[in-house]
């Protein structure tokens, strides 16, 4: 009998021990560790979640990468799940981390890999990886030519760094442009400086609202004219706040975003948008349409959205008919200080996320810095204004002959899309990344949120004073929880009391060890006191 | 003693495991297959369907509204495209048009209430989006009671004349259309599906919205095999993106 009860006892505590190792990654996997050889004689399927930007030719190239991986790997089968959107990864992924059915290889934001490392041994981090000398960055052991660490751009893998680890590569940059419609912009009688400030936008804007007795703009003859339209209101705020230096956030997390420049911002963006001089992507739709309707001047978008630009653009949603001719400028965003630009680096970066067979995780990484040789990054870099993310892919024979063949043709060398790409080549040094912290992506949803928020109040006639902004940044805390974020957001925060469920069940887990430990000692009690 | 200490660690066995929630294998999506399309017209109380309280626009005030105004309207959900962070995006109609509702806000569990038929009081601000007309930054309330479902509009005769957007966002019906090309989205199931349909020299745009349909839906798989030269009838709700651009429901064989 006292064995049947010390069994009962050990496989109780056995299984509230295995009960607790299947909560939501509250163990983690086990660290990564590299192993010596990649085993060729296992077979290993991995999956690829990847975001195309609504281009089919992305989604082809990523198809043929996998294709060509897995000739020289045929022990490695690439499955690939497309996306169109960053924040569905995001979301998807953070589901998939509790039942442990994250994806192998996954694009990604530094923003949202600082949210997925909450768990436990979630994101591999790369640094090993990346000096393996057998497998890593220009490792004897690759059967590709895989660039060398010092041949990614510095500054892109950087971006790819928190806390001082990387826990990504970057795959592909881009910036935002200002797609100009400078035919406009010259028969309203002004001209076009070199860099554009924010002062010329505003005016230039306004100037065009003028309107002809039939109610038509008079710049376009048109019903619809919205002189400046911004696509991510997100970088629209970070931009501005980083050209005045002012705050935004800082690297231990504190969100500093709610200041005074922010209010002086929003008011000017308020007086623009209710003369229906300025509005959003989210409010009106895609700049590009507006702009190839010759319906819009300033078409702020990434560069990577650049063959969705100008009036010979080879991709477009609008109907032939209501396009129209004009010269396309393009430059970088707009800015207040003209001699010190600064505009925004992004651009998707690929993560490993851990798995418990180390095997299965080299796999993931050959695959991924698979995605960094020359033949994916020209590749992919073409099909938009997109930069490749090494020097080695840069200087390559082919990318610099696909350069040199601006305005070639209106498909695969249309020159809008090459001028954005060498935008950026030509303006690396000028650009910035945010800080990354667990609750950063939500800080950038925030900075955006504003600006939507007060042009959607001013076209509503709502009235926008001192108190509309007061409740606007205690609506935008408390929306995207900021208020629990601030300074402690790396895990140091007190999180307050329990709730009264996790009491309940510590209490119950306390008293089910206090009765296995009576059932263990009960006997041996009873046996005792006989004895005596 | 016995008894009652395998019951107690019985009842915390059981509390630890349901508090690890869902352990699932299967990858999850939090995207929404969205099956919620209105079957063939399940009338409740037509001769109520317009009755309207006090304080809500007519369709006829609703349309004469300036883009930018707050309206609020009473109409009947037809289908339902998704829910998405306390968001959710629905088709609704009453007996003299149709209001597409834009994340409009509403918790899941409400989400699950908003059945075809279901009678609802939207408040919200009257938008326009790449000329969809639509309710943005609404809320709504549930009213108990009526319900209805419209009938398909036949729209056919109207393809291709500017009458054919007075009837934006509804529930409508074109017969005899030819296939011209058929594409997903990403080149692969799994997206939206773009369809271009021709009738009388004239190609439009369609669309299988994935959010509204899912890749397991019968229109999903029936439009996926369609190929140039088909001709069909189509249902679906009369969407607009830079032009007519209905969401598929339904493809049948045309006879």
């Amino acid at each position: 009998m006292s064995i049947l009860k010390r069994c009962l006892a050990a496989a109780t505590a056995i299984a509230i021990s295995m009960s607790l190792t299947g909560c939501h990654g509250s163990q983690g996997l086990k660290e990564f560790e590299i192993p010596e050889e990649f085993d060729e004689s296992k077979n290993y399927e991995i999956t690829f979640w990847a975001k195309n930007d609504s281009n089919k030719v992305q989604a082809q190239i990523y198809q043929q990468a996998i294709a060509d991986f897995e000739k020289l790997y045929p022990n490695i089968t690439v499955n690939l799940r497309p996306y169109n959107d960053y924040n569905r990864i995001y979301n998807d992924v953070i589901t998939n981390i509790s039942t442990n059915t994250t994806p192998n290889v996954c694009i990604t934001y530094p923003d949202h890999i600082a949210t997925y490392n909450t768990g436990k041994n979630v994101v591999v981090p790369l640094d090993g990886l990346f000096d393996d000398e057998k497998y890593g960055l220009g490792g004897s052991a690759l059967k590709f030519d895989s660039p060398r660490k010092d041949e990614i751009i510095p500054q892109f893998l950087e971006e790819c760094s928190l806390g001082g680890i990387h826990y990504a590569i970057p795959f592909m940059r881009s910036t935002e442009a200002c797609y100009v419609n400078k035919t406009m912009v010259e028969a309203l009688g002004y001209t076009l400086p070199e860099t554009l400030t924010w002062d010329f936008i505003w005016e230039v804007s306004e100037a065009a609202m003028k309107k002809n007795a039939d109610g038509t703009f008079a710049i376009n003859g048109q019903n619809v004219l919205i002189p400046f339209i911004y696509k991510s209101t997100d970088n629209m705020m970070i931009q501005m706040l980083r050209q005045k230096d002012a705050g935004y956030s800082d690297s231990d997390g504190n969100i500093l975003i709610f200041n005074d420049t922010v209010k002086e911002l929003l008011k000017t963006i308020a007086k623009h948008g209710e003369t229906g001089a300025f509005s959003t992507f989210k409010i009106s739709s895609y700049p590009g349409n507006f702009l190839n309707a010759g319906q819009c001047i300033f078409a702020v978008d990434s560069t990577a959205g650049a063959t969705w630009m100008g009036s010979h653009a080879p991709l477009s949603d609008i109907h032939e008919s209501s396009k129209v001719e004009f010269e396309t400028e393009v430059l970088p965003v707009p800015q207040f200080d003209p001699d010190n630009p600064k505009m925004i680096s992004q651009g998707p970066s690929v993560c490993i996320f851990n798995k418990e067979d180390p095997q299965e995780v080299l796999a993931s990484w050959l695959f991924a810095q698979f995605l960094l040789t020359n033949g994916v990054q020209a590749a992919y870099s073409e099909t938009e204004g997109y930069v490749p993310v090494t020097s080695k892919a840069q200087g390559s024979a082919e990318y610099t002959d696909y350069l040199s063949r601006i305005g070639e043709d209106n498909d695969e060398h249309y020159d809008i899309k090459i001028k954005a790409a060498k935008l950026l080549i030509d303006h690396v040094g000028e650009t910035f990344v945010t800080p990354v912290f667990n609750g950063s992506a939500s800080l950038r949803s925030a900075a955006g949120q504003m600006i939507e928020n007060v042009t959607k109040s001013v076209r509503r006639h709502e009235t926008v004073d001192d108190a509309y902004y007061d409740k606007l940044y205690g609506d935008i805390t408390s929306l995207y929880h900021l208020d629990s974020l601030g300074g402690d957001s790396l895990g140091k925060k007190d999180l307050g009391e329990l709730p009264g469920t996790a009491k309940a069940l510590i209490a119950s887990l306390i008293a089910a060890w206090a009765l296995i430990a009576l059932s263990f000692l009960a006997p041996k009690i009873k046996k005792k006191l006989k004895a005596k | 003693m016995k008894k009652f200490l395998a019951l107690i660690l019985a009842a915390v066995l059981m509390l630890t495991l349901a508090a690890c929630g869902d352990t699932n294998d299967e990858p999850a999506n939090n995207g929404d297959d969205g099956n919620s399309v209105n079957e063939p017209a399940e009338n409740g109380d037509d001769a109520n369907a317009d009755a309207a309280s006090e304080g809500v626009m007519t369709y006829e005030e609703y349309a004469a509204a300036a883009v930018d105004t707050q309206v609020t309207v009473e109409a009947y959900v037809q289908a339902k495209q998704s829910w998405w962070d306390n968001k959710a995006t629905v088709y609704t109609q009453d007996k003299d048009g149709a209001y597409f509702l834009y994340e409009m806000a509403c918790s899941e569990e409400d989400y699950a209430k908003l059945t075809p038929g279901t009678k609802i009081k939207v408040t919200g601000y009257k938008s326009e989006w790449s000329g969809e007309v639509e309710i943005t930054d609404a809320t709504f309330e549930i009213i108990e009671g009526d319900t209805w479902v419209a009938e398909a509009f036949d729209a056919t005769s109207l393809l291709g004349t500017d009458d054919l957007i007075k009837h934006q966002n509804e529930f409508v019906s074109f017969k005899g259309l030819t296939v011209e090309a058929v594409s997903y989205k990403n080149d692969e199931p799994g997206d939206d599906i773009y369809v271009t349909v021709g009738l009388n020299g004239q190609s439009y745009n369609f669309c299988v919205e994935v959010y509204l349909t899912g890749t397991d839906t019968d229109v999903y798989k029936a439009v996926g095999e369609l190929k140039a030269g088909d001709v069909v009838d189509i249902e679906g709700f009369l969407y607009w993106y830079e032009g007519v651009n209905t969401h598929i429901t339904s493809v049948t064989a045309a006879n």
